[in-house]
């Protein structure tokens, strides 16, 4: 059956109304926050356990394999649900379309190089001959 | 673009602390941990980068500007955290109405400032 538009055509043409997406970043939202929540506990648990060690001990921690991937594991998904969140906050709350825009490019552009720098911080300790 | 019939905004409604406060501070505290992950890859990278970074990253941490603000990390992480679970509780449709919402929002700052003390308590006995 055909659907009728009650858009006006000028409507249609300021892409007013739904844009039809929005569902899977609301999904990856609360994906990334549930996988989140073990992890962050781990991790709190093992900073507490690493408190006052030394260099030694702590390169050691992350060369542990398993470290190693819950700690990437960490970065990649914290990042991830850093720069939705940073996202929304953006969209709800810059309301110059093009400076909306340049603010959540460059905040994406910054977040994806700091998520890939630290994971090679990661790598470089539990590959690398420090 | 322009004039578009909008629903009433939030000054519209008074709400509880439990629900208008407590949300717009999951918001802050969010943006605020971003800048906590930011001193966590800084960190890693201090440790990458080999013994006397990581001295001076560990100096850095340990000094009274950058204890006060681990402090408030801990307490943006544990609110940002146990307030998280309540939303994520919130998706599948439970504990909606005003009474179980109240009780989970005290819940939530009961285990935030818990959580921290618990936190900073084992911190110093294990140093």
């Amino acid at each position: 059956m055909h659907t009728p538009d009650l858009r006006s055509p000028i409507a249609r043409v300021h892409s007013l109304g739904s844009a039809r997406s929005g569902t899977e970043v609301f999904v990856a939202q609360r994906l990334t926050a549930i996988a989140l929540i073990p992890l962050i506990i781990w991790f709190m648990v093992s900073i507490l356990s690493l408190v006052g060690a030394d260099y030694e001990t702590v390169v050691a921690w992350i060369r542990a394999p398993w470290v190693t991937v819950f700690l990437i594991l960490l970065m990649l998904i914290l990042f991830y649900h850093a720069l939705l969140g940073l996202k929304e906050v953006i969209q709800d709350y810059v309301h110059h379309e093009i400076l909306k825009t340049i603010t959540i490019v460059s905040m994406q552009f910054f977040v994806i190089t700091i998520a890939l720098a630290s994971v090679l911080a990661i790598l470089r300790i539990a590959l690398g001959g420090i | 673009m322009h004039k578009r019939p909008l629903s009433p905004h939030l000054q519209i409604y008074k709400m509880p602390m439990t629900a208008g406060l407590m949300s717009i501070t999951h918001r802050m505290t969010g943006v605020f941990l971003v800048l906590g992950t930011l001193a966590l890859s800084y960190w890693l990278m201090a440790i990458a980068a080999g013994v006397n970074a990581y001295l001076q990253a560990q100096q850095l941490l340990a000094s009274v500007p950058g204890l006060v603000l681990l402090f408030l990390w801990s307490v943006a992480l544990f609110y940002h955290f146990c307030n998280g679970i309540r939303h994520l509780f919130w998706d599948t449709g439970a504990g909606f109405d005003l009474k179980q919402g109240q009780i989970s929002g005290y819940f939530v700052l009961f285990m935030t400032i818990f959580l921290t003390c618990l936190t900073w308590g084992i911190a110093f006995l294990g140093t």
